[in-house]
């Protein structure tokens, strides 16, 4: 299992390296250039100063391996937009609030999504099963941003129960995963059921069945835990998903996270902070993913062997 | 009293495209320590009369709709799922066709005979762990203690059956019922594990329900036999009368295909040399099922019109149908004449 871990640690290096690789590709592609914006008006020979300090007059790869550089001694470099402030700073300050956020989000998907989903199938054609499966259903169709806005008018505004907007205490941190978390949860609960009930048929819980053991064992050891295998297949992507997707929810609920940041900065053409939000990023969605797999094998001995 | 009575036992899966009556009319009785063989072909109930006396058939869509199943006098479809799984595992142990997919593949093997164990046995977890590995010795696994720790994929189909087999002897039932427990397996392991089957019945004193489509099997294994045709018993007898004077000319057609039951090659025949298949289950025909098949049924128009009953021919040996071979004496029986 070390073994295991480690491998895919190393393995980490090179998806950086092309995630780099193809964030300044298209950087590039898309033009501009954080100086020669019209409004700003900066004249050509600061502009060419400007650039040379950011290094923006060499050739691409020599621009790529100082970057590759820096990333590796974890120096993001300072914003080209941003006045004094480095690409590190910005990341300190506003990243753990998007992660908590999207975090919170994940378990609010997985701790509603999937008993749900176990519920439904556990009592399939039932007015149970029913109903949740029309939650689930309005909850992946309704986008996140009619969520927020619904449960502010009616939460907040209304019944005035929590705040509308801010990321300072608990009752802060409620509703925004609520709304972010929804379509996953949705997703995940049908998941959960379509796993379940495909377990529920198996022979082997016919013979656990047959030898007398109660019912809640039969489901908890021998049902759940196999259907959980492709829940936490997905669950992985997921996390990636509700961390940069959380723009939208971070502006309407004025949380000062990463994803404002993110998207000013490629309007701004801001590329390093650009580059780092996004080698973070996948830094992330590498972790969550070899979570995933490590928790896969926990599920299912016949993955952890074949690792070995 | 009997240990197992089935009485007039009729289970019908209700599905869209129908009542399906998959058991319409199954009777046997089973004395403590005997053998039953139940044979027929593929379709024909075996399994779902087996699911329904451990009431694991699945509902829905299936029902019991008539019947009894006494166990020990007490009928089985009267009692609530908690007290079933009281007798589960308990009393009444059941394996089944498939080994690969029998056992649950994400927990060890020891943790699957010691559940049954604790559940029913109320065992610690260090003497269920001791005695689990007992039970692998006793179904001969090689390295008992060492296996307890493995998961299901290390182990061979026929090891897993083995495995099976343990679980339901871990807390001697008083009845094992072996649902075709060799037919998923190789040819080269099916006889041991009929072997093992039958030392361990002896061993534990239990009575079996073997259950298969190898008339040889039930030749080398049973002390009684049940032929089911269409979802009913055909004929019930001890295993020498039914072979040496069958009634049915279902079982007749059965035997005939295997004239000589020792030789090796016996195993591998199927029941296909009867001319014709079996009905549709959902809308079988209105007297005897067998008749469309059956070569003696222009002789007699009354089993075109009524259902045949089970009938008592002689002492312990019954039969469906309205043309036993003891009562067609000195009738050429011409095909289709
Ligand atoms: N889940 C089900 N739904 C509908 N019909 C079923 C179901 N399971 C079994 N049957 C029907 O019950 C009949 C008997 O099946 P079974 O007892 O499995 O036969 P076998 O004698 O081969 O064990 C079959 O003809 C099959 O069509
Ligand atoms: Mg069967």
């Amino acid at each position: 299992m070390t073994k295991f871990v480690v491998r895919r640690l190393v393995w980490t290096i090179p998806v950086v390296l092309l995630v780099i690789l193809l964030t300044f590709t298209m950087m590039k592609q898309i033009g501009g250039n954080p100086f020669r914006q019209t409004e700003r008006a900066v004249p050509a020979s600061i502009q060419r100063n400007l650039e040379r300090k950011f290094g923006l007059d060499k050739p691409w790869y020599v621009q790529y391996a100082q970057y590759v550089r820096n990333v590796f001694t974890f120096d993001l470099g300072p914003s080209m937009v941003l006045r004094g402030r480095s690409v590190n700073a910005i990341v300190k300050e506003q990243f753990p609030r998007s992660i908590q956020l999207g975090g919170l989000a994940m378990l609010f998907a997985l701790v509603v999504g999937v008993p749900l989903g176990a519920v439904a199938a556990l009592k399939q054609n039932s007015t149970a099963d029913y109903s949740a499966m029309v939650v689930s259903n309005v909850g992946f169709a309704v986008p996140s941003f009619l969520v927020a806005t619904l449960l502010i008018y009616f939460v907040s505004l209304k019944w005035g129960l929590l705040p509308t907007s801010g990321w300072a205490t608990w009752r802060h941190k409620i509703l925004p995963p609520i709304a972010l978390g929804l379509g996953p949860m949705a997703y995940f609960a049908r998941l959960a059921r379509g796993s379940m009930l495909e377990t529920l048929q198996q022979d082997y819980v016919r013979t656990a069945r047959a030898k007398g053991l109660r019912w809640r064992r039969v489901v908890v050891v021998h049902v759940l835990r196999n259907s959980l295998i492709p829940v936490v297949t997905a669950a992985g992507p997921f996390l990636g998903f509700l961390i940069t997707g959380s723009f939208i929810i971070e502006t309407i609920f004025a949380i000062p996270g990463i994803g404002r940041y993110y998207v000013v900065s490629v309007q701004a053409r801001d590329l390093s902070v650009t580059m780092g939000l996004t080698v973070i990023l996948a830094l992330i969605i590498v972790v969550a993913n070899l979570i995933v797999d490590i928790l896969y094998g926990l599920l299912d001995p016949r993955t952890r062997e074949a690792r070995a | 009293m009997a240990l197992l009575e089935v009485k007039n036992l009729h289970t019908h899966f209700f599905t869209r495209e129908g009542v399906v009556r998959a058991v319409d009319g199954v009777d046997f009785e089973l004395e403590r320590g005997r053998t039953l063989g139940i044979v027929g072909e593929s379709g024909c109930g075996k399994s779902v009369t087996a699911l329904s006396i451990m009431g694991l058939i699945p509902k829905p869509p299936a029902k019991i709709v008539e019947g009894q199943v006494l166990f020990e006098g007490r009928d089985l479809t009267e009692l609530d799922e908690g007290e079933l799984e009281d007798v589960r595992g308990r009393h009444i142990a059941m394996i089944f066709q498939d080994p690969m997919t029998s056992l649950n593949p994400t927990l060890k093997i020891g943790t699957q005979l010691t559940e049954t164990l604790r559940r029913h046995l109320g065992m610690s977890k260090d003497a269920a762990r001791k005695r689990a590995i007992e039970l692998l010795e006793e179904v001969h696994i090689p390295n008992a203690a060492a296996r307890l720790d493995d998961y299901p994929h290390r182990y061979s189909g026929g090891m897993r059956q083995r495995v099976m087999i343990a679980g339901a002897i871990a807390c001697n039932p008083k009845l094992l019922i072996a649902d075709e427990p060799s037919t998923a397996l190789d040819v080269t392991v099916q006889a041991r594990i009929l072997d093992l089957l039958e030392e361990l019945r002896k061993a534990h004193d239990m009575a079996m329900i073997l259950i298969t489509h190898d008339m040889g099997v039930v030749a080398e294994a049973a002390d009684e036999v049940a032929v089911m045709y269409a979802g009913q018993l055909v004929e019930r007898a001890g295993v020498q009368d039914l072979f040496d004077r069958p009634e049915h000319p279902y079982t007749e057609a059965l035997l005939g295909a295997l004239p000589h039951v020792d030789e090796e090659h016996v195993r591998e025949s199927r029941l296909t040399t009867i001319p014709g298949r079996p009905p549709n289950l959902v809308d079988p025909p209105e007297a005897c099922r067998f008749g469309p098949r059956c070569p003696y049924a222009s002789l007699n128009d009354s089993c075109t019109q009524v259902e045949p009953q089970l009938r008592e021919l002689r002492k312990g040996h019954w039969v469906r149908s309205a043309h036993p071979a003891s009562e067609r004496a000195g009738v050429p029986a011409e095909v289709g004449a």
